[in-house]
């Protein structure tokens, strides 16, 4: 289990941390990681410690006038004094986000929804693929898993982006891949003859992962037909589809399951996702109406 | 085209994955015409254009299929490693290359010359029908390919 870690269940609006008032923080630091995308991490305004949180749930953030919009949780569990999240610029709010300064004012609500169930996937194999933006909000349990790789089987993690400059935490993920027991392999869709790396699919990549389809957890994040791909690819090797958790990503205005913005057939995404189990979700995945 | 290290290769050709599930007369019939080649980092394995002379099953490294347009950077569209296949284009007239490809690492495959292979295929229409069965998911994985290239399914 997760050292910071909530037990994996929807976000309750009446529990503590669930308002939907806004709580200011302060931009410390705003750090470039391509050309659209920015990480910022916020203090919160009172000096305390941010609410706890576990891997792949989202906050509310607000820029006061613009709007408010849904950013997963991109942090560290164990760095209390700061909140982590990473924005890619492609809205309003998105690109109000990734232009504050250091010092300007943040409103932030949450923590919400579902997070990676990391205590299912203790004494198993875990197989993490992330696409694009689908990588921050598993960097949280990529950092447990790290931290805690005693208590994992093999760790494989595959990272897809458009291109080597869309690759976000480049100089992390070459940390990641110098540690013992941990696989990282990423492909890009094209590329420059000055990219020595993998070019094509996340799922070209799975033959070369090495578990055990019974024993293994798989997390997957990134566009939905991404995902659809690669669970499909997962289910083919032999991992139950009950092991393979996905994060949607549906329009959330609430966050709180009451304005129904988000609604995935009988599910509310903010409130009962962000993070399903693929075989609870599947048979919705190819509606296009849904 | 970089000249490469030939050597006879059918030793272990049928180790290949990609002629794992062949009949076993098609598969011994390719090994006895399999040669192994080896490529360093950089060398040009096929050019558009060209002859399509060989069908080239990789065994170690990586290989870069690259497309070529007047005026703008080679785009990579696709890497192949260990246990792909590099390229059908020998299979079908008008037998010319419709792409480059460079090893981006040291890269050891085995080559079979396209006009016998072709002509194994031929002479026994169920053997072929096998064979290409195998190739087409490698055919589907670059459309797949394609179409989150053209869907930039990463970009939004």
């Amino acid at each position: 289990m997760a050292t910071d870690a909530v037990p994996f269940a929807a976000a309750d609006a009446s529990a503590p941390g669930q308002s939907l008032v806004p709580v200011p923080y302060v931009v410390r630091s705003l750090t470039r990681e391509t050309a659209d995308t920015v990480t910022l991490v916020l203090d919160p305004d009172n000096g305390g410690e941010r609410p706890r949180f576990q891997p792949g749930q989202f906050n509310m953030l607000y820029v006061f006038g613009v709007g408010e919009a849904a950013i997963s949780i991109c942090g560290d569990l164990e760095q209390r004094d700061r909140l982590v999240h990473t924005v890619r610029s492609a809205g309003k709010i998105s690109q109000a986000l990734s232009e504050m300064a250091p010092g300007s004012t943040v409103g932030v609500r949450g923590p919400y929804g579902t997070g990676w169930p990391l205590d299912k996937a203790v004494g198993k194999d875990v197989v993490i693929v992330a696409g694009g933006l689908g990588l921050p909000p598993l960097r949280p349990a990529i950092y447990d898993l790290v931290r805690h790789r005693d208590r994992y089987g093999r760790i494989e993690i595959i990272y897809g982006a458009r291109s080597p400059k869309d690759l976000v935490y480049y100089s992390e993920i070459q940390t990641w891949r110098a540690r013992p027991g941990l696989r990282f392999q990423t492909t890009v869709d094209t590329a420059g003859r000055d990219w020595y790396g993998d070019v094509g699919l996340v799922t070209a990549r799975l033959p070369d992962a090495r578990f055990d389809p019974a024993n293994t957890v798989a997390f997957l994040c990134g566009p939905e037909i991404m995902m659809r791909l690669t669970a499909q690819a997962l289910e083919t090797r032999g991992v139950p589809p009950a092991a393979i958790y996905v994060s949607l990503e549906r329009n959330m205005k609430c966050a709180v399951g009451i304005c129904g913005h988000c609604q995935f057939g009988p599910e509310f995404v903010c409130r009962d996702g962000p993070v399903f189990s693929y075989g609870e979700v599947r048979r919705f995945m190819t509606v296009r109406e849904v | 085209m970089t000249k490469s290290h030939t050597t006879t290769g059918a030793p272990r050709f049928a180790d290949h994955p990609f002629v794992q599930e062949l009949p076993a007369s098609l598969v011994a019939a390719m090994g006895r015409v399999a040669v192994e080649r080896t490529y360093a980092t950089g060398d040009i394995l096929l050019r558009e254009g060209e002859p399509a002379r060989e069908f080239l099953l990789v065994v170690s490294g990586k290989v870069a299929l690259e497309a070529v347009m007047p005026a703008r950077p080679r785009l990579t569209i696709q890497t192949v490693g260990p246990g792909e296949v590099v390229g059908w284009s020998w299979l079908t007239p008008p037998h010319r290359w419709r792409l480059d490809a460079r090893a981006v690492k040291p890269t050891q495959a085995f080559s079979i010359d396209s006009e016998i292979l072709r002509t194994l295929l031929d002479e026994d229409p169920a053997n072929g029908y096998r064979f290409l069965l195998h190739l087409l998911p490698f055919i589907a994985q670059r459309l797949e390919n394609t179409q989150f290239q053209l869907l930039d399914v990463h970009g939004d």
